[in-house]
């Protein structure tokens, strides 16, 4: 009888355990289920990129290789101009992100604290370009550049990229709820239209300024379409363009090298995000609250 | 400015005014100067384009009216190429919203680890599509490849899967998902922070039941998001290039090759300028229905709530 007993109030005990532990416990798993998924082609990518031949063609697969092959590294940036590439990228990247900014901050000025007459009917006509990428214009646009000479070269990656949609929504955003009193009192003291976007706007934007820059340098970076259509010589190709090529050069059997071609594109991104993550969802949660 | 005029502005007013115009201009040269010549009027351009026959080498174009949209609606290929954009473009959006939305729930607990977990989730986002193409084509590999050792654990066998008609659409289709699932997730994330607690706690009072709670305030209160993610995934979709350009090339036999890849293929390859551009026109139209129906909807919510 008392034995019986026991055993019950052992049971309703673990029922009542698993009440309560239950669903944090099934959290957890879900959690870890999750980051697995998500986490372990990156994973695989790491761990390929240091395997040799035998050890990528084998069965079941290893997930860590026995004798890292650093040299696949080597191998990978001699099997392409990745040096070249990489340049390309940095140039294409770095000049195409300070327009945007540029042309983004000057622009949201424009419509904010300047007067023109409908200048709402033109913000629409700037937007409404957001329903033109240059996926839909790439033949026109491949057309205009090759008249213009440009193939083959830094202005024909840059230029017809470089105009501001999204980015100058966002900053028009943010300086709608800067204090205009500030501003105000700033014009009273006689500073012009460029002082105050250098001295009062900018200082008070830097983190949409930081976020924009961002989401440029991500889209630019990886940009590939575009890249792909206006050049075809070899060293004029940018990272993700010239790894595409290594892949056709390789075929699907050198996966090693493949691998760590293909670290040699994400890494630096991946640094950036872990560093600036909070920037990146910044800049995308505004748009789609605002929008 | 009319009131200024009214009282007789006084001329260093009215200068004032036109340097700022004349500033305004100045200011947004650059911007607009870019949409004319790399927006707009290649739109034009375009248009006019489609309703030639040209191979973008010979000098003159020839008109043909709107055979190439009649010759392109009439030939069983094309219609190929419309379906296949329908079916990456609906398992895209349906895949976003039940996986962002899924995802969220999950992140928006309190657990210990969550934001690693978040960081992991959407990392794949920032990633080169090119690059995650090449990573999950080594994945997919049918013999040593990790997909085959996942669906191994279950006792499935592993698909041919970028050899074989069938199964490489839906190949691309997951590393898309994998790619973009993390966007959604973190908007949606973004979208229940935005709800008003109170409402769960005057249902909790109400004693109503966790999936009543969720019936009834987050999918309502996340319609919004929902609508936003929907209408951006669906834009963001019909332009994806990389993953099929690099994974697939549209192949095996046309199995993946969507309008964008189509008009690529028409235009790069195989040299028909008018062929390329009615495609262009087409995923243009797309775009401008889908923004469309968008403002249409965005308008009346903000007039009738």
């Amino acid at each position: 009888m008392e034995i019986t007993q026991h055993k019950t109030v052992a049971k309703a005990e673990q029922r009542s355990n698993w009440r309560r532990y239950g669903p944090a416990i099934l959290k957890y798993a879900l959690l870890l289920l999750v980051g697995w998924v998500f986490f372990v082609p990156l994973f695989w990518m790491a761990s390929a990129s240091l395997k040799d031949l035998r050890e990528i063609y084998t069965f079941p697969p290893q997930w860590i290789p026995a004798n890292p092959r650093w040299v696949n590294y080597v191998d990978a940036w001699n099997a392409a101009p990745f040096g070249r590439f990489y340049l390309n990228t940095l140039v294409t990247t770095a000049i195409g992100v300070g327009a945007e900014l540029l042309f983004g901050t000057l622009t949201a000025y424009a419509f904010v604290f300047l007067p023109f007459p409908r200048k709402n009917l033109l913000f629409l006509v700037l937007l409404a370009a957001l329903m033109i990428p240059i996926q839909v214009t790439m033949l026109p646009n491949y057309l205009t550049v090759a008249e213009l000479g440009w193939l083959n070269s830094y202005p024909g990656i840059i230029v017809p990229g470089a105009s501001v949609a999204f980015g100058t929504f966002l900053f028009r955003q943010h300086f709608l709820t800067l204090p205009r009193e500030i501003l105000e009192a700033a014009r009273l003291e006689g500073a012009g239209h460029l002082q105050l976007l250098r001295l009062i706007v900018l200082p008070l934007s830097r983190p949409i300024f930081v976020t924009v820059g961002l989401i440029a340098l991500v889209n630019k970076w990886n940009d590939f379409l575009w890249p792909l259509i206006v050049t075809n010589r070899i060293d004029m190709r940018v990272l993700p363009v010239g790894l595409a090529y290594l892949f056709d050069q390789e075929g699907n059997s050198q996966w090693g090298i493949i691998m760590a071609a293909t670290i040699f594109v994400v890494l630096p991104i991946l640094i950036v995000f872990a560093w600036a993550q909070r920037h990146i969802i910044a800049g995308l949660t505004a748009g789609a609250t605002k929008g | 400015m009319v009131a200024l005029r009214k009282r007789g502005a006084a001329p260093t007013d009215v200068r004032r005014v036109r340097r700022d115009h004349l500033l305004f201009l100045a200011f947004i040269a650059p911007n607009f100067l870019l949409l004319g010549v790399f927006s707009y009027w290649p739109l034009l351009y375009q248009a006019y384009l489609s309703l030639t026959r040209w191979d973008m080498i010979s000098p003159t174009k020839t008109f043909v009216g709107l055979n190439n949209y009649r010759f392109m609606f009439s030939e069983p290929g094309f219609h190929r190429v419309l379906l296949n954009t329908g079916y990456f473009t609906g398992a895209v959006l349906v895949g976003s919203l039940l996986l962002g939305l899924a995802l969220a729930m999950l992140l928006d607990q309190r657990l210990h680890g969550r934001n690693i977990v978040r960081g992991i989730v959407f990392a794949p986002f920032v990633l080169s599509g090119a690059a995650v193409a090449l990573v999950w084509a080594y994945i997919f590999d049918p013999v040593y490849g990790l997909m085959r050792v996942v669906l191994g654990w279950f006792g499935v066998g592993s698909p041919d899967w970028l050899v074989s008609t069938t199964w490489a659409m839906p190949a691309v289709i997951i590393v898309y998902l994998w790619k973009n699932a993390g966007y959604s997730a973190i908007i949606y994330l973004a979208g229940l922070q935005n709800i008003p607690t109170e409402l769960y706690d005057a249902a909790k009072v109400d004693g109503a039941t966790g999936w009543q709670r969720f019936r009834h305030i987050t999918l309502p209160q996340l319609s919004p998001t929902t609508f936003f993610i929907a209408v951006t995934t669906i834009i963001f979709s019909i332009q994806a290039f990389d993953i099929i350009a690099v994974m697939t090339e549209g192949g095996p036999v046309n199995a993946t090759t969507t309008l964008i890849w189509y008009l690529y293929q028409q235009g790069f390859r195989a040299f028909r300028a008018g062929l390329a551009a009615a495609a262009g026109m087409v995923l243009f139209i797309l775009m401008l229905v889908i923004t469309l129906i968008q403002v249409f909807i965005v308008q009346r919510r903000v007039h009738y709530s």
